[in-house]
């Protein structure tokens, strides 16, 4: 049981007037290896769940296995340093944590508080770096002279810099244009396929989630309303809507296509597939 | 009448390169202009230029029959508002209410006034119910609605959206679009929005498209989305029906190219009757 949580609840100030439930009684267990997206709407709680995941919250209740530990409500939760490079959280608008002097710097300075040496640091710094897409050149510019989009991928290869088993993603692509967005995907897509590692990412863009996920998590209010394949969550548009997602381009086209009396098979999944089917039909 | 005139604007960052390329567009009293391009292309320094938040190195900006210089600062702020992309760095209040009070309070709104226009803007936004709630608790949605409803307490006859709408859900999102369509509609407010969302823009009145601190195309979106090649050559996104327009032309169907969805379901389903 690699990534799970049981029975779990976060309460924001609790006791206080500001007092607010975040998590209700969440179990879910998440596939190693997987890319899973975690979707809801604003304010369902899904960055409250994901900052679980590397004990940058604790529960309140229930417990959180990750990796080899459990994280129990009400006990002190130990070795999180090591937790912490295992399992890499990148948050919302990394971009705003960049601080170094250079950009080799800030990247090295994740691995150097991991306890590496200055060389072994600046090793792991560049070929993150590169992972993510940065060229060499850039390597000892100021972080603020980059572009937004570039801003964050120093940020994200500043975790990756630590070699994380699980990595975690909060809104990676949000405000970055639609150039951005793909090749950042493309990114995330050759970590989890190719190195292999386990992907969690919450997003709000059904179009990521329908190209690129495995499995999607549905939360809404605190609790988890559905868990299941990203395939067949988004063949049941009705569903989707039921739960205030917002089907895909193409699972909204064929849909609506479907209403006006074309029968598109369920096999039918890109948009290549579409205008092959299309262009048969009306031909 | 142009609320907004911008006229032969430049702008550069550094002594190399220019930002903003003699730039030159109008934004009609009344209307929903959008202006797209991709990350870099200068949108963003733009709205900062019309706010005076830049200065530029050479042209005009016009508002409201007012010339944009440093003399006429506060009059120009006074009939602008803008809300940026990050809800973080806009955020004063300890409390949704006394953070749409923030800007009322500089103003001097007599208090005895200031709940009604807190609470009218809070329900526009949908935040009626989390008035007392710390801006912490509140998720990045949320808060960027309270900082739209603090913008629209301050009566601005432009309202000016940076990227505003791109970190809400999808819902969120529609609920911002329909509260900007209503504004649009009811009332004189001219929206100027910059923006990556495709679906925005194709449901706007006039759209001004920028590559490389120029601008590439202006005109309705109907006729800006019919510019193909230069389009594909500035990388800009275009709406999912297009693209299937482009995938069946591919194919030997040449369809009308609808810039909606419904648009393109009745072209197709027209195309296949005809069989």
């Amino acid at each position: 049981m690699p990534i799970a949580f049981e029975n779990v609840s976060h309460t924001y100030s609790a006791g206080t007037p500001y007092e607010y439930q975040a998590l209700r009684n969440i179990n879910l267990e998440i596939t190693e290896g997987k890319m899973t997206a975690i979707i809801g709407q604003t304010g369902s709680g899904k960055s409250t769940l994901v900052q679980h995941l590397n004990a940058l919250l604790l529960p309140d209740a229930g417990i959180v296995h990750i990796l080899d530990r459990d994280i129990k409500a009400g006990e002190k939760a130990k070795k999180l340093k090591a937790l912490r490079g295992e399992v890499g959280l990148v948050f919302q608008f990394p971009e705003y944590q960049l601080f170094e002097e250079t950009i080799i710097k800030d990247v090295a300075f994740g691995p150097k508080n991991f306890g590496c040496n200055e060389e072994e640091a600046t090793k792991r710094a560049k070929e993150a770096l590169k992972l993510a897409g940065m060229d060499e050149s850039y390597f000892e510019k100021s972080p603020l002279e980059l572009s937004g989009g570039q801003k964050r991928r120093v940020a994200i290869a500043g975790i990756l810099a630590m070699d994380p088993k699980v990595l975690v993603l909060d809104e990676p692509t949000a405000g970055l244009d639609p150039a951005g967005t793909a090749s950042m995907m493309a990114l995330f897509s050759k970590l989890n396929k190719e190195m292999h590692k386990t992907v969690l990412m919450v997003t709000h863009d059904m179009e990521n989630v329908y190209t690129y996920c495995d499995d999607v998590v549905v939360l809404e209010k605190g609790q988890v309303k559905l868990h299941g394949t990203a395939r067949e969550f988004f063949s049941d548009p009705k569903k989707c809507r039921e739960l205030n997602i917002l089907p895909p381009y193409i699972v909204r086209m064929k849909e609506m296509l479907n209403e006006k009396g074309f029968d598109i098979p369920e096999s039918v999944v890109n948009m290549k597939e579409l205008a092959d089917y299309i262009a048969k039909e009306v031909k | 009448m142009a609320i907004l005139e911008v006229k032969d604007l430049n702008f550069s960052y550094e002594e190399e390169g220019k930002t903003i390329d003699n730039v030159s567009f109008s934004v009609e009293e009344g209307s929903y202009t959008t202006i797209v391009g991709h990350n870099g292309s200068g949108k963003s320094t733009i709205a900062k230029l019309i706010m005076g938040l830049l200065e530029s190195a050479s042209g005009t900006i016009t508002i409201d029959g007012i010339a944009l210089n440093n003399e006429n600062l506060a009059k120009i702020r006074s009939r602008i508002g803008i809300v940026f992309q990050n809800p973080d760095n806009q955020f004063i209040g300890a409390t949704v209410r006394d953070d749409i009070a923030f800007g009322l309070e500089n103003h001097c709104v007599e208090p005895s006034m200031m709940d009604e226009i807190i609470d009218t803007n809070a329900a526009l936004v949908k935040m009626s119910d989390f008035m007392d709630q710390e801006p912490t608790h509140l998720s990045g949605g949320q808060k960027q609605r309270v900082a739209i409803a603090g913008v629209l307490a301050m009566k601005p006859k432009l309202l000016i959206f940076d990227e505003a709408t791109s970190m809400l859900d999808p819902d969120g999102k529609d609920e911002i679009k329909k509260v900007i369509m209503k504004l649009h509609k009811e009332s004189s407010l001219t929206i100027l929005s910059i923006t990556h969302d495709i679906d925005e823009v194709a449901s706007s009145d006039y759209v001004v498209a920028l590559d490389q601190g120029k601008v590439v195309l202006t005109g309705t979106p109907q006729e800006v989305f019919q510019q193909e090649k230069k389009l594909k050559e500035m990388k800009l996104d275009i709406p999912f029906s297009l693209k299937i327009a482009d995938e069946l032309k591919k194919r030997g169907v040449t369809v009308d190219r609808c810039i909606t969805m419904e648009g393109m379901v009745n072209e197709l389903c027209r195309l296949r009757s005809k069989m």
